[in-house]
């Protein structure tokens, strides 16, 4: 009654950006990387205290089946080239996090051998200052990457031929 | 308390030995250090571990004493595990002819050890087995522990201190 309900009553209809936005945010698996300190308090956050499974964040030991990476920890020249290598082996769409202060601007390390932030390498969607971040402020940066991937707009129908990807309609928190 | 140097046993043989290449002996806080000549360190490092049994070599490192001449000193830290005992050997290099025996013959640790001096300090270890950069990527240029080597890298600004 009221509605109208040509499909029947067990149909969802939703927009194809909110449908996929939605599964794509439910479901982040970031990559087992840890580099440094901060990767201790990773594990932390995704252990049963702060689970990051509640958030369908769920750890995968493989590039091949992860789409976000955590930048946890220092980044040396040394081990630039290797992360590249692991972000380039990631399928599209992925997202890169960049954990504490090392991993945001080379944090205390302003030396010859330390990567001065490792967006100089890869294209970092949040930042997480702290030093190292407390969990709590992990579980901030993954919420508002789940904030972000809820504004992108005709990222799968990019992807599949349909039109371009387009810029959101605010800028991404 | 310098006689506690003078007197050590390992010391005293080596005096008795080598007593031409021994430039200088030191004692601070119960730790003896013996800086010889660079030309004898292969056999002297071979008497302390065969005669004095210093079977174990602890460390090699070097420090950069820039502006002076000589301008390295190689530091050798043996550990006696029969005798409980501990002994450090320096060894003079120049920048000119900056180069050392190896003494990996003596000790195999040393070929790792001796490997880091080389890629921090530039000190070429001559007859090593194996001298290749062991910490930094193999394409890198200069040895980042020298004092003249910038601390954030070449082709840096400098940091300058805080500015606000």
């Amino acid at each position: 009654m009221g509605v109208e309900q040509p499909l029947g009553d067990n149909i969802v209809t939703a927009s194809l950006d909110g449908l996929v936005n939605w599964a794509r945010k439910s479901s982040i698996w970031p990559m087992t990387f840890g580099l440094a300190c901060c990767a201790i308090e990773m594990m932390a956050t995704g252990a049963s205290s702060h689970d990051l499974d509640r958030f369908g964040i769920i750890f995968r030991a493989s590039p091949r089946q992860a789409d976000c990476i955590i930048i946890a920890g220092t980044v040396t020249k040394k081990m630039l080239p290797v992360i590249k290598v692991i972000y380039e082996q990631m399928p599209e769409p992925k997202w890169v996090v960049a954990m504490g202060a090392c991993a945001c601007s080379g944090g205390i390390f302003d030396t010859y051998s330390v990567v001065q932030g490792i967006d100089e390498a890869l294209p970092v969607d949040v930042y997480i200052p702290g030093c190292p971040p407390r969990p709590e402020a992990l579980l901030c940066g993954l919420v508002k990457l789940q904030e972000k991937i809820m504004k992108e707009r005709n990222s799968f129908g990019n992807a599949i031929g349909i039109g371009e990807r387009m810029e959101p309609l605010e800028p991404a928190a | 308390m310098a006689d506690m140097a003078e007197n050590n046993r390992a010391v005293v043989k080596l005096k008795g030995k080598y007593a031409a290449s021994i430039l200088d002996v030191k004692e601070f806080r119960g730790e003896v250090t013996v800086t010889v000549k660079k030309e004898e360190i292969v056999e002297i490092c071979r008497f302390l571990k065969t005669e004095l049994s210093y079977n174990l070599l602890t460390d090699v490192t070097a420090v950069d004493y820039l502006g002076k001449e000589p301008r390295f000193l190689v530091v050798y830290n043996l550990y006696s595990i029969p005798n409980k005992d501990r002994l450090r050997v320096k060894a003079p290099v120049s920048e000119a002819d900056c180069a050392i025996d190896t003494v990996s013959v003596v000790w195999q640790t040393a070929n790792w050890l001796e490997r880091e001096v080389y890629d921090l300090f530039g000190i070429v270890f001559r007859n090593h087995p194996d001298l290749r950069r062991i910490l930094m990527t193999d394409d890198w240029v200069g040895h980042p522990l020298r004092k003249d080597y910038p601390l954030q890298g070449p082709g840096r600004e400098p940091y300058k201190g805080r500015l606000s």
